[in-house]
């Protein structure tokens, strides 16, 4: 009998005990990996799914049979017939000790959710272990930058716990390497090139070090304008209006009021990434000159706002009057590469169904 | 693109030509970036120097217009080096022969005199694209806004399919489209020569089809570009429905644009904003915007994606569909009783081949890459994989090169070329009324090389003076070398730099797109 390469995998797969559990993985996986996929929830803080594993918060520390000290489960790398356990009482108080130093150097454990898609971490996991329990006090790390007057980055670096996701996904995601590390321990921070404002860096605004912060030290500006608006953020998903890419984001919104924008991790074009103009520049959408009513020119020469029906009316008398006179190849459509398919399909039609020619373009040609 | 945005991060060469794209699509670059710290060699072809350029392994900053010389050298030294994929060309092309036949006088040497770069570095980037395994192709509006877009665009293709780059992972040849749904306006049939789906209006049995579905009879014959229909505009051309573009700031000429506008009998613009196209409507109907709306889009790769209402509109704004529906039905055109955009997309994907597959409920997630011809069809991520639809020949084209439309003189001694910048989109309607754009980018300005900048008498922040053929505008100048000698660049956002009015020397016979990327120019203080 023949064994197929399938079946011969499978007969040789690797497995390891996880919380005396027998779960198999596949070569290459962290013990971090194999444990999110149990959804075992060990915490982190340093770890984004898209960035290389840093092994910085440890917080993520697991007990593996054979090793003395606890490891980082997103640095090791599981083997076959390792024993790992995720939640020993040992290892547990361990990550609340941990926490309670964290955030003895951090002003505020609570920060707006509007801050950025990560923002709540920290705050979801201090809550978890219970760790607001000022045990240590003493010195601050990081220095805020409120003088950087970009409105759109937020650079609140009392609240740094040097996770360097921002360095990183600035570095790895985006390759601008607009941010980088200065010092060590409580000397630590963030800066630019010679410690300038964002705008004199290599920074594009993407926002992206905003959207990773687990601690709201960097914020979404733009969003937090509406921290005190009254109700609850809503995200819709949705796909960004700018270039052909075809970003997928989150629109936050309170009541009738679109608040910001958050790039959908999942979505399949961008996985997460945005540009300067997907996450800051929505706000067109609810500026005071936008048209709110029907407009029609009069016997002044002028347009005035009217009522639909009048407008609605006096297009389509056009049209037939133009037809009338001039022939049905007298009327062009020209359609928008900027609305959707709903808008360009009914254009040609308007113009097919409408006048049987086939006199229709769109702005590609521009 | 012929391939999915995630084979971007997989290309051994990526050859990049006319496209800024860390500005125009930058989520898109960050695939590249991360291609290029997995190894991959990049050359980019750009008269300036972007940051792709300076990331770029060759940079060759050829002169504005003289691409189909660069890619027949390009083609001459994969043929010499025989760095060809003779299987691909047996089995999935033809043509081929007299394509190399033609190819024999087209040696980097020719080509340098044209592309005023060295004929060594012609040299080298036919010699890394035709080593690459694979090699892919990424270009942008820099290929297609020529009287010669076309031609470039074929180019391209030639290279693809003599070194059989076509149908592999981390290949192909990959436009990036530059508006969010301007791929969706096509596939909708928004366009002179298609109905939806890109079934042609010229074959009988398309347009009999459209006839029976629309209850009219319907012309088997192409319409007009909107080039032509702006030129017949107050002679055979007396009405426009105009939905969502600024055609006025936009497109080239500005001045014959709004005059053809003008001698309009009936004019109806549709938008957000009371643009200055709207301004010369009879009748203006306020759309409802993103996150007002919901309805459907394709992007660059084909991926049917869905937008969703978040908000209720502002004012009494209305969908697009439903205005254009509104206005069909007040003629008495049949089959325009919709209830919602589900409606809509539902019939489109009724009428439309490559839509067949879809729904409205089938896109919620928007995995689907079209073609998708049935319900049970995976979707297209990569196109041309194993053959070309319905066994078809992939047919090399003998292009020659032929000079701009206008090209540099005494009178008009600098090149001009447009583009865009990150921060601004456009005619700015958009990212001109978001917050805090304007702190990164408050006006536009014109790049102008050192060199120039010192013969010419300009002073970085100065005012300059800046004429073509068509016009004169005033605009601040930038010194930078980001513009290689004797070429000047700005973008056409902003209004109080309308550079349009300076362009439009000619366009493309086949294609009627403007040659918004070549302009003669001349440049002096203001």
């Amino acid at each position: 009998m023949t064994v197929s390469p399938e079946h011969y995998t499978e007969v040789n797969q690797l497995t390891m005990t996880l919380d005396g559990e027998p779960v198999s993985f596949t070569e290459g996986e962290t013990i971090y990996e194999v444990a999110e996929r149990h959804r075992r929830e060990v915490p982190t803080l340093c770890y984004d799914e898209r960035l290389e594993a840093f092994g910085a918060c440890r917080l993520c520390v697991v007990e593996v049979e054979g090793i003395r000290n606890p490891v980082a489960s997103c640095t090791t790398k599981a083997t076959d017939g390792m024993v790992v356990k995720t939640q020993t009482e040992g290892i547990e108080k361990h990550r609340k000790t941990l926490l309670e130093m964290v955030v003895s150097e951090n002003r505020n454990v609570d920060v707006d959710e509007l801050s950025g898609y990560s923002s709540q971490e920290m705050t979801n996991l201090v809550d978890r272990y219970q760790a607001r329990t000022g045990r240590f006090q003493g010195k601050k790390s990081g220095k805020s930058n409120t003088d950087d007057k970009n409105p759109f980055i937020l650079r609140d670096y009392d609240n740094c716990i040097s996770c360097y996701r921002c360095v990183r996904v600035c570095a790895e995601r985006e390759g601008d390497y607009a941010i980088n590390v200065m010092n060590r321990g409580f000397h630590t921070q963030i800066i630019t090139e010679f410690n300038n404002d964002l705008r004199d860096s290599d920074c594009t605004f993407c926002g992206q070090c905003v959207q990773t912060c687990p601690t709201g030290a960097l914020g979404d500006k733009k969003a937090l304008r509406d921290a005190d608006t009254p109700g609850e953020v809503k995200k819709t998903r949705s796909v960004c209006p700018y270039c052909g890419v075809g970003c997928a984001v989150d629109l936050l919104s309170k009541g009738d009021k679109i608040v910001g924008v958050q790039p959908a991790m999942d979505g399949p074009a961008n996985e997460g990434a945005l540009c300067i103009k997907g996450q800051f520049a929505f706000d067109f959408i609810q500026n005071a000159d936008r048209l709110k009513k029907p407009m029609v020119r009069r016997d002044d020469g002028q347009l005035h706002e009217c009522e639909w029906d009048e407008a609605l009316d006096r297009a389509a008398e056009g049209f037939k009057k133009v037809r009338e006179k001039h022939g049905r190849h007298s009327v062009y459509g020209i359609a928008s590469g900027r609305a959707p398919h709903e808008a360009a399909y009914t254009m040609q039609k308007f113009m097919r169904a409408g006048f049987g020619t086939n006199y229709i373009d769109n702005c590609s040609r521009a | 693109m012929s391939n999915p945005l995630k084979d971007m991060e997989k290309p051994d060469v990526i050859f990049a030509i006319g496209t800024n794209m860390t500005e125009c699509h930058p989520v898109a670059a960050t695939r590249l970036k991360k291609a290029l710290t997995q190894g991959a060699t990049m050359v980019v072809v750009d008269p300036r120097k972007t940051r792709l350029a300076k990331m770029a392994h060759l940079h060759l900053p050829i002169r504005l217009g003289s691409d189909v010389a660069l890619l027949l050298a390009m083609a001459h030294v994969i043929q010499r080096e025989e760095l060809y994929d003779l299987e691909f060309i047996a089995d999935r092309t033809t043509g081929g022969k007299a394509f190399v036949e033609h190819l024999k006088p087209f040696t980097p040497e020719w080509a340098a005199e044209i592309c005023e770069v060295p004929a060594e570095d012609i040299e080298q980037a036919g010699l890394i694209y035709g080593r690459g395994a694979p090699s892919a192709i990424y270009y942008t509006l820099g290929i297609t806004e020529h009287i010669c877009g076309v031609d470039n665009v074929q180019s391209l293709c030639n290279l693809a399919l003599m070194t059989g780059n076509l149908g592999l992972e981390g290949g192909g040849i990959n436009p990036m489209r530059g508006q969010n749904n301007i791929q969706g306006a096509g596939d909708c049939g928004a366009v002179p020569a298609n109905f939806p789906g890109f079934q042609p209006c010229d074959n009988p049995e398309f347009a009999e089809k459209f006839s029976k579905l629309y209850q009219r009879e319907i012309d088997a014959e192409r319409g007009i570009t909107k080039v032509t229909a702006l030129n017949e505009s107050g002679k055979s051309i007396h009405a426009m429905l105009i939905d969502g573009e600024n055609t006025v700031v936009t497109d080239p000429d500005k001045n014959h644009c709004e005059h053809a506008l003008k001698s309009l009998e009936h004019l109806v613009v549709i938008d957000l904003f009371l643009t200055e196209t709207a301004e010369l409507a009879d009748v203006v109907f306020p759309a409802t915007a993103f996150g007002e709306t919901d309805g459907v889009q394709a992007n660059t790769e084909r991926r049917v994606q869905r937008l969703r209402q978040a908000v209720p509109p502002v004012g009494e704004a209305k969908p697009d569909w439903w205005i254009i529906s509104e206005i069909s039905k007040r003629m008495g055109t049949p089959g325009f009783e919709y209830d919602s955009a589900k409606d809509v997309f539902n019939e489109l994907c009724s009428v439309s081949p490559i839509y067949a597959g879809l729904d409205w409920d089938r896109i919620e997630h928007g995995e689907y890459h079209w073609p998708v011809p049935d319900k049970d069809h995976p979707g297209t991520p990569r196109l041309h994989e194993g053959e070309f639809k319905g066994g078809m020949k992939g047919v090399f084209k003998i292009i020659n090169y032929r000079d701009p439309a206008e090209v540099i003189s005494d009178d008009f001694p600098l090149w001009l070329t447009t583009g865009r910048r990150l921060q601004a989109y456009h005619s700015r309607t958009q990212t001109g009324r978001s917050a805090g754009i304007e702190y990164l980018l408050s006006e536009e300005s014109l790049e102008v090389h050192p060199d120039d900048a010192e013969e010419l008498g300009l002073v970085h922040g100065g005012m300059a003076k800046m004429s073509s053929a068509r016009g004169e505008i005033e605009v601040p100048v930038k010194v930078t070398d980001m513009s290689p000698k004797g070429t000047v660049f700005t973008s056409f956002s902003f209004a109080n730099v309308p550079v349009n009015i300076l362009t439009g020397g000619g366009y493309d016979p086949v294609t009627q797109t403007a040659e918004l990327k070549v302009c003669p120019v001349k440049v002096v203080p203001a």
